[in-house]
């Protein structure tokens, strides 16, 4: 019997999983602690969030999550990948910025909408009180 | 001076689900002062997902869950002033601003939501001794640091305290490259959600350290290292138990102080056990028409009970400006006791509640098999049953109307463990 704390919502159920009879889960409130619980023991998967670099933009990072779960194992070599993404604004909730992270099968989309920014890098600086 | 119906002072989760409810109800000028660049407060600096379970029934990470907000104020006829800073909210309404679009300027309202949410305690709230060196600072400036910034704020990091910022920031600065050597927390449990243990600290191998606290800081520009020490029953560290852990930062996640120097500048009653003000059953505050909601009121543990909450204030706003003031001739004062800490609302009005009234509160200790006692004088009206609480999780209970027409002058909400 293994004792785990489900992660699927912020209840926090303690399920027990059954290792000797089929991984039955119990102490689960909703069916997806089943399969959280069953997940865990077989092939554990995360959502992975962080940010991306972006240019143009009005700011100088683009919040982005997985669009659905990568295996557990591959979370710090995921993270890495993040590091390499560069994106151009504007960027719209959902855009994909890397495809196919790690050989997952999962895209990364953007999870914040980004305009243009008006006044970017390397344009004049607009001091009111000098015009 | 320009007037509007309802002015709502913060444009985080509390005020955007008020403005929104205040427009369903049918508002028509109803305007946001947000002192940010973008509406959405804190939430856009919380990249994680976990967001919205409740309230859209998907998981969404901090900036979506803003988002969405935005995008069905977007149909409406909202206005908000980012860049703008409110100082000061008099009683009879008038709001002083200030941005760089207006300058300083004064707007009137029919009603205002306070909706400034809160902010951390830092170093000085929590005196720990030691150097005052660079490399300390609050998990939610780190959090800014890495999410919006880009910056990251050190290779080898020592938490303290096990709130969940804490524990989303051990998380997110190990996937960003750093090392994690402990989160260090005083209490015998941590005040973080099950989930952020689980995901964030036993995840990536982090160990946690309750009932331990940093007892010194050493550094001379940056920090070097901190030393950690187990604490007794009385919280009090123990000689000998120290630990010491080579570091360049030191987060702090110790607790959170509803911001609310505008809400005491105006003379809103202040609650001194929660830091928000005192409110009504309808998150009305002691100054009519004024009323408040989300972490400017009570410290949550979830957006999407910000946005219920705020959702509720925001229509009882409306209703003000609509029908004007509820009308009860009886006012029930709602106290806590035992291991209860505090209870908002404070104030029922019966004859005002509609169906009834939520009434929310904490407790000061884990607890299994409870028993949730509601007295009026000496007499039980309502009792309830909780597996388990903890002090980490925000309770409520529901009290329909008809249990509180009985009830008269005060009610005790109390809690403790069933009897076997």
């Amino acid at each position: 019997m293994k004792e785990l704390i489900c992660i699927v919502c912020p209840n926090g159920c303690r399920l027990q999983v059954d290792e000797e009879n089929g991984l039955r889960v119990t102490g689960n409130a909703c069916p997806r602690g089943e399969e959280y619980g069953r997940n865990e023991l077989l092939h554990p998967v995360r959502v992975l969030t962080g940010t991306v670099r972006l240019h143009g933009g009005t700011l100088p990072r683009c919040p982005v999550k997985t669009r659905g779960t990568i295996p557990k194992e591959k979370l710090l070599e995921a993270a890495r990948a993040l590091c390499m993404v560069d994106v151009d604004a504007p960027v719209r909730r959902g855009d994909v910025v890397l495809a196919d992270i790690c050989g997952t099968g999962v895209d990364v989309v953007a999870s914040r909408d980004v305009g243009l920014c008006p006044n970017p890098a390397g344009a004049l600086p607009l001091h009111p009180t000098t015009l | 001076m320009r007037e509007y119906e309802l002015i709502v002072i913060g444009g985080g989760p509390a005020g955007l689900a008020a403005a929104l409810a205040a427009w369903e109800k049918g508002l028509k000028s109803i305007l946001i002062l947000e002192r940010d660049t973008a509406l959405g407060g804190i939430l856009n600096q919380c990249v994680h997902n976990g967001f919205g379970l409740h309230r859209f029934k998907e998981e969404l990470t901090g900036p979506e869950y803003a988002g969405r907000y935005v995008d069905l104020l977007q149909g409406t006829g909202v206005q908000a002033k980012t860049d703008a800073m409110a100082l000061e909210v008099t009683k009879d309404k008038v709001v002083r601003y200030v941005c760089p679009a207006d300058g300083c300027r004064s707007v009137r309202a029919k009603a205002i939501v306070l909706a400034m949410g809160c902010r951390e305690r830092a170093r000085g709230a929590v005196s720990i001794p030691g150097a005052r060196c660079s490399g300390i600072l609050t998990a939610g400036a780190a959090q800014r640091f890495v999410n919006i910034e880009g910056q990251m704020v050190g290779r080898r990091v020592v938490i303290l305290g096990s709130g969940d910022i804490g524990l989303i920031m051990a998380r997110r600065i190990t996937l960003e490259g750093a090392r994690v050597l402990a989160c260090v927390e005083l209490m015998p449990c941590s005040s973080g959600l099950n989930r952020n243990i689980v995901q964030c600290l036993h995840d990536f191998d982090i160990p946690l350290y309750l009932s331990h606290t940093v007892t010194d800081i050493v550094g001379r520009d940056r920090l070097e290292r901190v030393v950690v020490s187990a604490v007794d029953e009385n919280r009090r560290p123990v000689p000998g138990t120290e630990k010491i852990f080579d570091c360049d930062t030191l987060l702090l996640s110790v607790g959170l102080l509803p911001e609310n120097e505008l809400t005491r500048a105006l003379g809103a009653e202040l609650d001194p056990r929660t830091n928000g003000a005192v409110v009504y059953e309808n998150m009305e505050t002691s100054v009519p028409g004024v009323f408040a909601c989300g972490n400017v009121l009570q410290v949550h543990d979830l957006v999407d009970f910000v946005s219920d909450e705020s959702g509720r204030a925001g229509a009882a706003a409306a209703e003000y400006v609509l029908c004007g003031e509820a009308a009860s001739p009886r006012v029930l004062d709602v106290r806590n006791s035992g291991a209860v800490t505090y209870t908002v609302p404070q104030r029922i009005r019966p004859e005002a509640v509609g169906k009834g009234v939520t009434v929310f509160f904490r407790v000061s200790r884990v607890m299994k098999d409870a028993v949730i006692r509601v007295r009026s004088g000496e007499r039980q009206i309502a009792r309830f049953r909780r597996e388990r609480m903890a002090p980490g999780e925000m309770e409520h209970i529901f009290l329909p109307e008809k249990l509180l027409s009985q009830a008269e002058g005060s009610l005790t909400v109390s809690a403790e463990e069933e009897a076997q």
